[in-house]
């Protein structure tokens, strides 16, 4: 599948690459969907010797191809808040050095990417690379509730009902885009929704 | 002089005013006949005297209320007063000099007793007279931050200084010009700034950057920004947009003057003694297009500045719709003068209105 090119944005907006096999005696891959794509292509039989895979499919039909890969340790959950707590237990008992990959949605690297954060790993020695979906985990500024995969622009707050203007600010900590009212100056004149980026 | 403190509100009724005082000693933003973003920072040390610029953390007319005010953002949202938790330090930074300063710039209205890490704090105005330990969060009713700037005009953002960026790791904002700190903390200075259109292609925000970054202690700077606001209101968040946004549409041609604000920002820069972070207060100062129209050449000025800026600028400053009938107005008081160089109102030597 090809890669989706987002077109150039903000300095707040998230720039993602290409997955490269780094060294290291770990390494940790974080995947939904799609992502799979990513770490298949990089995966080495000494790579996936030290690495532990953790793979949400979202539907999507890879798992069995990444259990194929013989990785050190395999997890595929449900969900991504299924599976969090687990990323938790991973990083915290995590060495200096682990390698951490990040592949798929917005939503999925945004969070897991805060996870390593939050356990002492700098963002910027993260690697990610889009693939899939590309549908943003939005919070509503007004009523703070976060909707994940909001794929249209205006787009109604699916807690506070307002209807949003999904912006390309983006915080790192909340892994999330800024939805701010778009009919507060004239109530009620709501464009049509349209994909974020048609 | 003693400031008599007014009693007013900043929603609802809006009975915020400034007195003859507040009007002549506002903060015009525009030292020309024509605006355009740039680094405008200089020394804040100390300026005219009943100038804004004068004392490290200016007291006015309106600050009884306006702590009023804040107090009632904060108890509707909480999350307007964040500090992440290697940020303590600099919050006891931030205490201590505003509570040195104000307690040395207002003697008649602040003090501050020391004795060893046992300080007593004075705050008249306010009613306080609390003793604590200093650097122990558990003798203050607040986090250090938070109880000092409950008591201190302006919103503050504490910045933490690493890998050559600042990072917005702290803040009490409740007076903002549209932007929520619940979703920019943590952000560092390029990213908070990102939706701010055009100066990163000037390259501002790699000069101010630079600057701030080398800001020593003692040597605190300053500059101006400045929007339009409807309504004397201070809370003009993100997070209650959909609440005021339409208050935008409530001009008339008849009731412009007395509800169209010119909203400014004194923003000052402070180096943090332990913990090398840096403070940031903005203070809002909001004055009605009627009042700032006393001043010929304000008058004269606002017009044409207003008539001239990029379309951008008007956009983001969340004016471009109201800029036609904000033109109507102010044309009135442009005779087409010139206008002396500088800020100041030059009330004795610029000409009155001509028609």
């Amino acid at each position: 599948m090809s890669k989706f090119e987002f077109p150039p944005s903000i300095k707040s907006r998230p720039v993602y690459g290409t997955l490269e096999a780094r060294q290291g005696k770990a390494h940790l891959m974080i995947a939904d969907a799609e992502g799979a794509e990513a770490i298949l292509r990089i995966a080495t039989p000494d790579l996936m010797a030290k690495t532990h895979i953790i793979y949400i499919p979202r539907g999507a039909g890879f798992a069995d191809q990444l259990r194929a890969l013989n990785p050190a340790q395999f997890y595929e959950g449900p969900s991504y808040a299924a599976s969090v707590q687990r990323i938790r237990r991973v990083l915290q008992d995590a060495h200096m050095g682990l390698q951490v990959y990040l592949t798929g949605t917005e939503g999925l690297m945004g969070q897991a990417q805060n996870e390593a954060m939050q356990a002492g790993i700098p963002h910027t020695a993260i690697q990610t690379e889009h693939r899939g979906s590309v549908a943003r985990r939005m919070q509503c500024v007004h009523c703070k509730g976060i909707t994940e995969d909001v794929e249209t622009d205006p787009f109604q707050c699916s807690h506070c009902g307002l209807n949003l203007f999904v912006r390309d600010h983006y915080s790192r900590r909340l892994a999330a885009y800024q939805g701010v009212c778009i009919d507060a100056e004239d109530p009620g004149n709501v464009p049509a929704p349209k994909g974020i980026y048609e | 002089m003693t400031i008599q403190f007014n009693d007013e509100t900043f929603r609802d009724d809006y009975s915020f005013h400034n007195s003859d005082w507040a009007i002549k000693r506002f903060p015009f933003p525009f030292h020309e006949d024509s605006y355009m973003y740039a680094v405008n920072m200089e020394q804040h040390r100390g300026g005219p005297e009943g100038s804004v610029y004068e004392k490290r953390f200016d007291v006015d007319e309106h600050y009884v209320s306006e702590m009023r005010d804040r107090a009632m953002v904060l108890a509707d949202d909480p999350l307007r007063c964040q500090s992440l938790p290697h940020m303590t330090l600099a919050g006891w930074d931030l205490l201590e000099l505003i509570m040195v300063s104000k307690s040395e710039d207002y003697p008649d209205l602040f003090e501050l007793h020391r004795d060893g890490d046992t300080w007593r704090w004075v705050n008249k105005p306010l009613g306080i007279d609390d003793t604590f330990t200093f650097l122990d969060d558990t003798t203050l009713p607040y986090g250090p931050m938070e109880y000092i700037t409950r008591q201190t005009q302006g919103d503050f953002c504490v910045l933490d200084q690493r890998d050559g960026n600042l990072w917005m790791d702290a803040g009490m904002v409740t007076t903002q010009a549209d932007w929520s700190l619940d979703f920019d903390i943590g952000m560092n200075f390029f990213e908070w700034h990102a939706p701010v259109p055009l100066a990163h292609e000037k390259g501002i925000f790699v000069r101010a950057l630079k600057f701030l970054l080398n800001i020593q202690q003692g040597a605190p700077a300053r500059r101006l920004n400045w929007t339009m606001t409807v309504n004397p209101l201070l809370d003009t968040s993100p997070e209650n947009y959909h609440k005021w946004g339409i208050q935008k549409t409530t001009l008339t041609p008849e009731n412009i003057g007395a509800k169209q604000h010119l909203r400014v920002e004194l923003q000052t820069f402070f180096r943090l003694p332990r913990s090398n972070g840096l403070v940031f207060p903005i203070r809002c100062y909001l004055c009605s297009f009627q009042d700032l129209m006393t001043m010929p050449k304000w008058g004269r000025r606002l017009h044409r500045v207003v008539r001239d800026l990029p379309v951008e600028l008007a956009t983001y400053k969340g004016f471009i719709d109201n800029r036609p009938m904000m033109l109507d107005y102010l044309s009135q008081f442009d005779d087409g003068l010139p206008t002396s160089p500088g800020v100041w109102p030059d009330l004795e030597t610029e000409p009155p209105l001509s028609r």
